[in-house]
Formats: structure tokens, sequence, C-alpha cells
């Protein structure tokens, strides 16, 4: 049976693991493990571990389509009376997560016209998050990964062919086979995908692996079962960092190499980048920070057999796992006259995609990964969001936006908030981390990796960030969307006596953007943006 | 006499066979100030998050006090009285022998132990026709199982039994009668921890493969447990693991034979009780009230400030039913699914043994059911122990035309 665990509303109770302790598994205190496709022995185990869960994060064979609290009816949003939700014809391009969950959500409420998934790979949507932990582990194997059915969603799907194009004045999506699929709205939920090693050559050779589909996954884990010398990770952000776990799970010797001053410094600052590091060194994994990787070198059969870093030093191993974060899938839209680049598809907060000029369309929807929104929250900051929690919740608003007017639309607000297992640690995130000035250690003790990390910017409380100290995590959600105090000036339980907030250490964000907008005309009538691409 | 509060309607004696409809007034003002200076919450929302709530304690002595008054006993012994970092360690040093990540199996492996002690103890009534479902099967069943578990001869029974009940009994909402309630525990708290701790001092010379052999010998990262810790937490884990399974078990009973038709269904979907109990921890829970919290600030929630060192009681029973929350929160449905409720409550206190409470619960249902010829409540209410915090009746009689054998 499929089993799914939301870990976004997990907080490590830990009931699961004692009815169901063969599909359950904590590893450590608060970080959980499970077989994403549980025996049939098993189905009486599994039941009672769902039913048992106090948040209730556990979905079997469906995805419950409503998450919080009971309430699991439909939300019934007031009908457009164009008729649309009866005979419209709506395109979903992606079928991963936020496709997939939309899809069922727009069949939910009520939409009963026609529907197309169009997706690349030739799979069911399936849950990228045990990729880089069961699965590579080698607990479960990479296509035993597949999302449960959101119900049985009556779609027309198209597995195993991409789109190549959108045609925004004939309402097409022309597909890489030629093929056109004609729509009245459409949602673009393309997602992403890993990043290659720069140098195609070097990336060529044997043994060197991204890791972000069923695919990768499955290469990567044959590579791991077959006991290499040393493996080799290129990136320590959370994908590098778990498999970095894993390796050290497997007793796999493992060098990872960060250009940056610690782990996860992208996505939780230096502070706790320096905790990730002294886990990381702790567990046993050579750890080079500050270091590039110049060169990736074969023997004569082309395989992966050393690295040459930027400190003059060589690493010799079989593999090596390329985890330079990931490139979104846009180039599809590139005539399309929306603002779609590297940065993704800017969208409004409705998930309504923009066009180049900026103004937001009406027909155009998008979710997931490629998204990009403004933030309210973040002083309406443009941000995408790799995460799974996101991808949900987003999907979930473009669908009911998808059938509402104007007047019924719901803006998508929700805190981005993001988990990682590794090393026997559960990390989970709320807010923005890297929106910040500070950092303060607000319960717990960073030494025995068991804490709670606020951040605050300019005086406000932006986000937080817990190790195996999940439960506390709603607590400092309410606060951040209260806009509370930074640093928090109240008595609590396991608290310092004086709270000690330090610089975050937060990196910039100047990114590439190898798009330059360009302005034309000089009438209001007439001015119009155009793209031009590559950097300048 | 001016006419009694909600709250002061709950925790008459009166009032115990039925307290739901008081619930609902009650929940009217999900957070309210009570005469005696009681923060009591009733609502669903409010009550998970103040669960979720660092600025809360379940240390009493961080009651704000007026000068001058009498410090009272400081609750319960063990983790359950202590916040973290203190609470955190000693949860996790008992933890690592009853459940993942170190001992995952612990319980699940108890399981055909578990049908075996019920099955027994049905068939010690199998000849009669009148059965007293407290007496007879919801208590013996948890507590031959705790004492299995930790370690505590079953024959000590009537010893521990008097000191467990005059504690269970002492736990409830409420601060006017406290300091009596508290004075009564004490004595009960201090024999209880001194026979436990006889007993580790004397498995200390024989360690067996017990709770209690576990948390004299272990010693790791968290260092060890002191002989005064693993007594009270002995103490806590013993009065906890067959003071409350009992009222589940029972509660459960009286809901079925409430709903005779369930019985049958029981009989044909064995899957039903796994939902069942679950529905029965929302709709007659074993715990009504979390009553030991207190305001670390000021609290804002609900509209009320609850000030810093106010006592808070926490409406677990009533939150459950929150319309809020759960549709038809009156209506008892047997498969109600995506069931988040507060039978356990929620946070880092979450009943340490649910697991076991849920399979103790599960299992002593089933075999009922299937066993039981007709059964019938003799009596409905039945009658009710005291305490309004841990609620559950006293005795469960019932009549059946006879009781099934056990077939293998």
């Amino acid at each position: 049976m499929r089993v799914i665990v939301d870990l976004t509303r997990c907080q490590g109770y830990g009931q699961c693991a004692f009815l169901a302790p063969d599909v359950f598994t904590m590893n450590g205190e608060e970080a959980l493990l499970y077989d994403t496709d549980a025996d049939e022995a098993q189905r009486e185990h599994v039941l009672r571990a769902a039913a048992a869960c106090p948040v209730q994060a556990i979905h079997l064979d469906r995805m419950a389509t409503q998450h919080r609290g009971m309430r699991t009816g439909a939300v019934v949003s007031p009908p457009v009376d164009d008729g649309f939700r009866k005979t419209g014809r709506i395109v979903i391009v992606g079928a991963s997560l936020a496709g997939a969950r939309a899809a069922g959500v727009l069949r939910r409420d009520g939409f009963t016209g026609s529907l197309t998934l169009i997706g690349d790979e030739p799979y069911e949507p399936y849950d990228r998050p045990p990729l880089s932990k069961q699965v590579l582990v080698g607990r479960v194997p990479a296509d035993h990964t597949l999302l449960p059915r959101l119900r049985e969603v009556d779609a027309e799907w198209l597995p195993g062919v991409a789109a190549a194009g959108l045609d925004l004045a004939a309402r097409t999506v022309r597909l890489s086979d030629g093929r056109e699929v004609g729509f009245d709205r459409v949602l673009i939920a393309t997602g992403a995908r890993a990043r290659p090693w720069p140098n195609p050559e070097e990336a060529a050779l044997d043994g060197v692996l991204p890791l972000r589909t069923i695919e990768e996954a499955s290469s990567l884990r044959e590579r791991l079962a077959a006991r290499p010398r040393r493996v080799l990770v290129i990136g320590a952000g959370f994908t590098g960092s778990e498999v970095a776990s894993v390796c050290r799970d497997l007793d796999l010797p493992v060098t990872v190499v960060e250009r940056g001053p610690a782990p996860l410094v992208g996505a939780l600052g230096g502070v706790i980048g320096d905790v990730a590091a002294d886990m990381q060194r702790a567990h046993g994994v050579d750890l080079r920070c500050g270091v590039t990787v110049e060169a990736l070198e074969g023997d004569a059969d082309g395989r992966f057999r050393a690295a040459r870093l930027s400190d003059g030093s060589t690493v010799e191993a079989d593999v090596a796992v390329v985890a330079l974060g990931a490139i979104r899938n846009v180039e599809w839209l590139r005539d399309s006259g929306l603002a779609a680049g590297v940065w993704g598809v800017a969208c409004d907060a409705g998930c309504r995609a923009v066009d180049i000029n900026g103004l937001v369309t009406d027909d155009v929807f998008v979710a997931g990964d490629v998204a990009r929104f403004p933030h309210p929250v973040y002083n309406f900051q443009f941000m995408t969001l790799e995460h799974w929690g996101n991808a949900v919740a987003q999907a979930e608003i473009a669908a009911h936006n998808m059938l509402s007017d104007q007047a019924h639309r719901w803006p998508h607000l929700s805190l981005p908030v993001f988990w990682s297992n590794q090393f026997g640690t559960s990390i989970k995130s709320v807010g923005v981390p890297t929106f910040a000035d500070e950092v303060v250690i607000a319960h717990g003790s960073v030494e025995e990796r068991r804490f709670v990390a606020l951040y605050g910017y300019r005086g406000r409380l932006t986000a937080a960030v817990t190790f195996d100290r999940a439960m506390w995590l709603e607590f400092y959600q309410g606060l951040i969307e209260r806009a509370a105090p930074f640093p928090p000036d109240f008595r609590a339980t396991d608290r310092p006596e004086t709270l000690r907030p330090v610089p975050a250490e937060v990196p910039e964000r100047l990114e590439a953007t190898q798009v330059t907008v360009m302005v034309t005309g000089h009438d209001p009538a007439e001015r119009r943006a155009t793209l031009v691409h590559g950097d300048r | 006499m001016a006419p009694s509060s909600v709250f002061e309607q709950i925790l008459d004696y009166s009032h115990r066979a039925d307290p739901y409809s008081l619930y609902a007034e009650l929940r009217r003002t999900p957070v309210a100030r009570q005469e005696d200076g009681t923060y009591v919450v009733s609502g669903y929302k409010e009550i998970v998050a103040l669960l979720h709530d660092p600025r809360i304690s379940s240390d009493r002595r961080n009651l704000a006090r007026p000068p001058g008054s009498e410090e009272g006993a400081t609750g319960l012994p063990g983790f359950i009285s202590t916040d973290p970092p203190v609470h955190d360690r000693l949860r996790r040093l008992a933890m690592r022998h009853f459940g993942p990540p170190h001992s995952p199996h612990r319980i699940e492996n108890l399981r055909p132990e578990l049908i075996l002690i019920v099955r027994n103890l049905i068939d010690g009534v199998a000849d009669r026709t009148r059965i007293d479902i407290v007496d007879d099967i919801a208590y013996p069943f948890p507590v031959t199982v705790i004492c299995r578990l930790l370690g505590v001869p079953r024959e000590d029974e009537s010893r521990f039994h008097v000191w467990a009940d005059a504690i269970a009994e002492s736990i409830g909402p409420g601060e006017a009668d406290r300091a009596e309630r508290e004075r009564r525990r004490t004595d009960a708290q201090r024999e209880l921890g001194q026979y436990l701790g006889g007993l580790a001092e004397e498995r200390r010379k024989n360690l067996g493969d017990d709770l209690l052999s576990g948390l004299i010998s272990y010693e790791g990262p968290d260092g060890a447990m002191s002989p005064a810790d693993v007594a009270v937490t002995g103490s806590l884990l013993l009065v906890a693991g067959h003071e409350t399974t009992v009222n589940l078990i029972t509660n459960g009973t009286l809901t079925l034979l409430r709903h005779p038709e369930l019985i049958q269904r029981l009989r044909d979907e064995p899957d039903l009780v796994i939902y069942t109990v679950e529905e029965l921890l929302r709709y007659e829970p074993p715990v009504h009230f979390i009553s030991s919290r207190v305001a670390l600030e000021d609290i804002e929630i609900a509209g009320t400030t609850i000030p810093k060192g106010a006592p808070i009681a926490l409406a677990l029973a009533a939150g459950s039913r929150d319309p809020e929350h759960v549709a038809e929160p009156d209506r008892f449905i047997p498969d109600r699914r995506y069931n988040e409720h507060l039978g356990f409550g929620a946070g880092i206190h979450y009943c340490f043994g649910a697991p076991l409470a849920r399979l103790e619960a599960q299992i002593a249902l089933s075999e009922l059911a299937r066993r039981l010829q007709n059964p019938r409540l003799v009596t409905d209410p039945p009658p009710y122990r005291p305490s309004a915090g841990l609620r559950g009746p006293r005795h469960l009689l019932i009549e059946v035309d006879g009781v099934t054998q056990t077939t293998p």
C-alpha cells in the first residue's frame, strides 16, 4: 500500500513507529523514515499507525486534499457563471507533486470539464523527498515512491512527453512530439531539474551523478550498494548533506566539498551552518568548506576516479554526486511572452502568471518549484521555494483560483515550511531564514543539537529553525505571522538566562539572471518590455 | 447561595455521568477566568496552542502565590510535572526502554501476551451472566500488563492499588480544595515512592529485561537516572499505566452497549476497532482535564489575558467536542477518519503510554464484542469515580446470555 507522511505536519511523536515498527522507524529522536510502499502483510499495522498519528499526517493510498483539522469536505467555491466549471478545458503542464495535487483539488471542488496532465517523466506522480533518504539507504526501491492517488482523478494523462511551447494567443500547449493541446486555462507546474556539472565531458564520466529523479536515485543507489572506496559530494545544501548522511549510515567514506563557509548556509545562514558542519564531522564526514571542485578526472575507461580541488588537494573517489541545486524548467516558455527566466515564472500571490511587461494574466497559473511569487510577509519580495509544503499549498491556491472569479480568489500566504532528515536529526524551518540580520538560540542546546533558533530582521521575527525540537515550531510560526518582535522578550521553558543574538551570516543573494529586460516605446500605450537572453 | 458557575457544576459530582452539555456551555468562553483564579481553556484550537506554547510550565512552583500562603505539594511525581530540559532528559531516559528509537518493537511484541491476558480474564467470567466490566476485565487487564512491563510483582497489587487510587483521585482542576487534595496525595506518593525505591534496590542485584531494570542500569549520553528519579518515574508509570486505561476500556464498553448495533459491526469488520478506539478517545476520553499548568508570562489568547503565575486547566474532553474543530462533535462515529483529538493531550507531555493504551483498548474491546452474547447494561448511567479529571465508572455491571468460547 502506498504510504506518504506529510513531514511538514509531522512533529516526531513517534506513535507510528510504535504501532508499525517494521514500516515506520525513528532515526534518532524525531527523524522519521518510512516505507513508501508498505507490504500488504503490514496493512493492519499501517492502519493502526495512521489512525494514531496525533497530527494526522499519514496518508494511505489516497491523499487527503484538506490538511488542516478534521473537516475534510470540499471547500465549495462559488461557481464561475460562464459555465467554465462544467465544460471548460484545463491543461496542467507538469505531473509531479504540484500538478497532481492541483488536478485532485480541481475535481474535488467540482470542476467537471476536460482536464489534461502533461508530464515528461514516464511515471505516475511520485514523491521526491524519499529519494535522498529511504531510497538511497536501500530501504525502498526508487520506483516505489509513487504518490498516493489524490482520488481517482478523472483526467487525460500524457506521460513521457514534454511541453515544448506555449501559445497564449492560440491557447495551445505544444508538445515535443509536435501535438498541440488546447486549453481555456493552463497551470504551469514544470518544476525544476538537477543542475548538471558544468563541464559536459566531466559530467559524462561514469560515476558522476546528479540526484533529482527516480532514475537518478536508482543509479546512485546501485553505486552506493556496490560499496565505492569513497563518495564525493559536490555541494552541501540539503540534498548534498542528506546524501552524505546516507553514506555514513552505510558506513561509506564520504567527502563533501562546499564552496561556502559551511553546509546549508544558503538556506540557514552561517551560524546554524556551523552547527551543521559540526554535526557532519561528528558523523565522520570529511567536510571541506570554502573550497571548490576544479576538475573531475577519469581513468582510461571513462570512469570517474578523482577530483581536483581549488586548494590544490585531490580527492580519490569512485562516485561523485553533483548537488549544486536546481534549474527551473522554463525553457519551453521562452517565446511565450510570460516573465519566465532562470528565476522561474513570475506570478502574483494568487498564482496568476505575469507577462514580460509585468502585467497579470487571467488564464495562466503557476505553482510549485517553478513559481516565483511575491510574499507580503517578506516585504512583497518575489521568491521561489523548492519545498514540498509549498508545492502542496500553492497547488491548492492555484486550483481554487482557476475556478474562481476575481472576488473569490485566495492569496498564497502560507509561510514557507521545510524539513530535512540527516545524521539522525530532524531539521525543520518556518519562515525565511535568509531574510534576517540576526539569529538567536531561544531554546535548548546547540552542543546537544537539540534547539530552536530564531531569526530576526530589524527587530522583527522572520523565521525559526529547529533541530529535533519540531513541537515548538508552530508557536513561532504564529509569532512570525503576527510580526512579533525579535529577539523575543518573554520568559519560556528551556531558555538561556539571557538571549544573545548574533549576526545571522546570511549570504548576499545576487543571482546571475542570464536574461535582461529592455523597455521600448515612449507613449504609455506603446511601452513594452522585452527579454534579451544572455547576461549583460 | 449564588448560583454556581459552569465550571463549579462540572466539578460537582452530580454531573459526573454527563458533563458534555456543560462543556458546550464552557466553550462559549474558550478561555475563562474562574472564581478560584484558574483559567479554564475549552476550545480545541486554544488548547492545542497552549500545549505547544513554551510560556506554559508544568511545574507548579511557578505559580504566583499570595505572600504568606503555604507552599503546596508540587503535583504528580516524575517528568509529568517538570519542564524542559529536565523533562526531556528524564522522558528520553524512560523512553529508551519503552519505545522508539531504541526499543521500537517492545510494545508490538507484547501483543500476543495482551491477547492472552484478556482471553483468560474473559474465560474467568464465562460461567456467569452478570459481569462487572471494571472489576473483572478493565481494571485487572492493564494492571497485569503494567506490572509485567515495569517489573512490579502482580501480587503486590493490593498494596500499591490504594496509593495509586489516592493519587488518581487527587488529580483534577480547581484550586479551592487543592491544598487539601495535595496533602492527601503526598502521603500516598511518599509510600508509593518508598515501595518502588525498595523494589528498585532489590532489582539492582538481579536485573531483568523489565523497564525498572532498564531505568536502574542504563547510563549513556544523558547520564543515568538517580535512585530518586527511578522511584518517581516508576511511580508515575505505575499510576498512569493503570488508572487511565481502565477508564478507556470501561467507557468503551459503555459506549458500545449504548450503541448495540456496533457490537456486530466490530465482529464483522476487524479493522473497525482501530477507528473506534480513536473516536472513544475523542468522545469519552479517560482524561478530561490537564489541571497542572502555569503561565510563565502574560498570555493573550482568545480575547483574554492569562496573567503570569496563573493556574491553567485545559479541558481536553471539551476541546475534542469543539464544533469549530470537528463535524457532528456529539455523535459517536465509530469509523470517523482523520480524527484529531486531545485524548492523549499534545505537545511534549503527550501521553507516554499512548501506544500501549491504544493496543490494550483495541484488544479488550474486540475480544469483548466477539465473545459476550447479547450484552446489556444493568444500570445506565453507571456509578462514577469521584474525580472530574480522570473520569470513569467505578463499576459497570452488565448482563449477558453467555460467553463464547475462545476459538483458536
